[in-house]
């Protein structure tokens, strides 16, 4: 997650000399968050430190066990020896056992398409928003703003309907399409697009840029941040999305990853949960490595996009 | 441009995205309401007008109203337990502590992996005699236990799932909150000779409320949202101990293909969204200002 800043061994004892040196390092002010001034130390520090160890083994502890499952024969799959074998063995069987690659490729088209429509749609409703003065503006922005709580996660059976009668059932359209005007996306934008300075905006326009140009050359490259982080939270809502495409989809050609693996953990594979567990590291693979990797953006993504 | 010119532009800038936004979201919310006075349609009988008759099957229903006091107690059982781990999630990794980079990492991971593949794995962790679990209170030498198979235990069992996924996500909000808030306030609070509980529960916790309203809000839409582990896991069993609404309008729409009925289920839960929002509205929009 966020880097440390210096390493602050140096603890200031007066308050003069205190404030001498905070003044000097304002920088890692916000990485110390509560200032050094209240921070544990000695007894406290260290009954801090072990119930926050505590708390992170039993939070990884269902992980690390779906781990040891997947990696291991199934006869050690419930009997911890440091000597097991290690093995991709589940794994092999499990990509071999449901077409795991299908829902893959489906998946990606699904995220892929939801988010450039999301960032098409939402980027020119934000910029109404924000720049423009037009009647019907506040209602219309309430409109949105229903979406926020009446999520299309809760609408599932008029969406159905919908669907049927657009005849789109069992399409990966179908899945995407009920998300793509994003209430959410629309207010991030929004907030995003009102903190561009004006000036800039009518420096375009003096230039002969139509607004849509405008929007392009001037609003976008400055929203990159919130557009990286939206397309962050769009990206792991839609992967990890289940009960609409559970409802929508019906064959192997629509299915994402999430549904496929319902379909095949659910199925007639009795309970082999060495290939089970191994199926489900499998379909989160991606998602999990792209975290690791990404781990700060991912973080400062899911802050910036709830700090509104 | 001209000022007609100007709202021809903005509507148009709108229009796709109006379009779709009242596609899915406000006709289905409307038509919902419409088709709860509806019967459901039946081979060749098309749907009629049976007035509140839905709605009195519903008011008569026992499953529903287990799944409407499943789903109360579910929010009850996890919203609290997440937004309190969370805070102390956050105070603690905020602090110097030894590995606060991996446990932040331990912490938040959960949020990333989808809820199916997390309820597998918690599936897993519950199983009689294999799982680990049972491995555990196996050694202290507790009796077996059943805990999704049996009544008393399976919701609460599906609640630790729920806060083990949202505790850390909602941490990630207080530690923004926290990194944010000025080291004056506590040099100050130092001088004044406050103690370290007092300057929390005095400064700090009065500067985080706007964030736990936020998490708050974000935690009672999820409540009853969110149903993905109850297919995986339990299917609303045993005996709809674990029946939430939004499962059991999946249930009835799409196991039993009563779609009035679900139309009329969907509208209690309508209605409950409609009031957090509310509730949001009169308390939240005075302390967070959308500009």
């Amino acid at each position: 997650m966020s880097a440390a800043g210096p390493p602050q061994s140096a603890r200031p004892l007066g308050g003069a000399a205190r404030s001498a040196v905070r003044g000097g390092r304002m920088s890692t002010a916000s990485e110390a968050g509560i200032s050094s001034v209240y921070a544990p130390r000695g007894f406290g520090l260290a009954l801090e430190t072990v119930g926050a160890w505590v708390l992170g083994i039993l939070w990884v502890l269902p992980l690390a066990y779906a781990f040891w499952t997947a990696f291991h024969p199934p006869e050690f799959s419930t009997h911890f020896v440091l000597s097991a074998p290690l093995t991709l063995d589940n794994f092999v069987k499990a990509w071999h056992a449901a077409p795991f690659a299908r829902y893959f490729l489906n998946t990606t088209l699904l995220v892929t398409m939801v988010l450039v429509a999301q960032l098409v749609l939402v980027t020119l409703a934000a910029y109404a928003f924000a720049r423009f003065e037009f009647p019907g503006r506040n209602v219309l922005f309430a409109l949105v703003l229903v979406q926020l709580m009446i999520m299309p996660d809760v609408l599932i059976v008029e969406n159905y309907r919908t669907m049927t009668a657009l005849g789109l059932k069992d399409t990966i359209l179908a899945i995407g399409l009920p998300y793509v005007a994003s209430a959410f996306g629309i207010f991030l934008l929004r907030q995003t697009f009102k903190t561009v300075p004006r000036e800039l905006d009518e420096a375009a326009r003096v230039e002969g840029c139509t607004p849509l140009q405008t929007l392009w050359k001037v609003y976008v490259p400055l929203a990159r941040p919130t557009y990286l982080a939206y397309a962050l939270v769009s990206v792991s809502y839609h992967w990890n999305n289940f009960l609409w495409p559970l409802i929508i989809t019906n064959s192997v050609e629509s299915r994402p990853v999430t549904v496929g693996l319902q379909v095949f953990s659910a199925g007639d594979q009795g309970i082999d949960w060495s290939i089970i567990t191994a199926a489900t590291l499998l379909s989160t693979g991606p998602l999990l490595v792209a975290f690791l990797l990404f781990q700060r953006q991912f973080v400062q993504s899911f802050m910036r996009a709830g700090i509104r | 441009m001209t000022r007609s010119r100007e709202w021809l532009y903005a509507w148009l800038l709108l229009l796709p995205a109006t379009v779709l936004l009242v596609l899915f979201t406000h006709y289905p919310a409307v038509a919902n309401l419409w088709h709860s006075f509806f019967s459901t349609p039946k081979g060749a009988r098309p749907a009629t007008f049976v007035g509140l008759e839905n709605y009195r099957t519903l008011f008569d229903d026992p499953i529903f109203w287990k799944a409407f006091a499943n789903n109360l107690w579910y929010a009850l059982g996890t919203i609290p337990l997440s937004i309190v781990l969370a805070l102390v999630m956050a105070v603690w990794v905020n602090d110097r502590i030894a590995g606060r980079g991996l446990l932040r990492l331990a912490y938040f991971t959960p949020t990333i992996l989808p809820m199916i593949a997390v309820a597998n794995i918690w599936l897993f962790f519950y199983t009689p005699e294999y799982g680990l679990l049972e491995q555990v209170t196996g050694a202290f030498g507790l009796p077996r236990h059943n805990w999704l198979g049996s009544k008393s235990t399976a919701l609460s069992a599906l609640m630790v799932v729920t806060v083990w996924k949202e505790a850390g996500f909602f941490m990630i909000f207080y530690l923004a909150a926290l990194q944010s808030m000025s080291p004056h306030l506590a040099e100050a609070a130092a001088i004044e000779g406050a103690s370290r509980w007092y300057f929390f529960r005095r400064v700090t916790l009065p500067l985080l409320m706007p964030t736990t309203l936020f998490v708050l809000v974000n935690a009672v839409i999820n409540a009853f949202r969110l149903v993905d582990h109850i297919v995986v896991m339990t299917r609303g069993g045993p005996d709809n101990a674990t029946a939430l609404l939004l499962y059991y309008i999946y249930e009835i729409g799409f196991r039993f293909w009563d779609s009035a009925y679900a139309a009329a289920l969907t509208m209690v839960l309508l209605v409950l969204l409609g009031l957090v929002a509310l509730a949001q509205f009169v308390f939240l929009e005075r302390r967070t200002h959308y500009q």
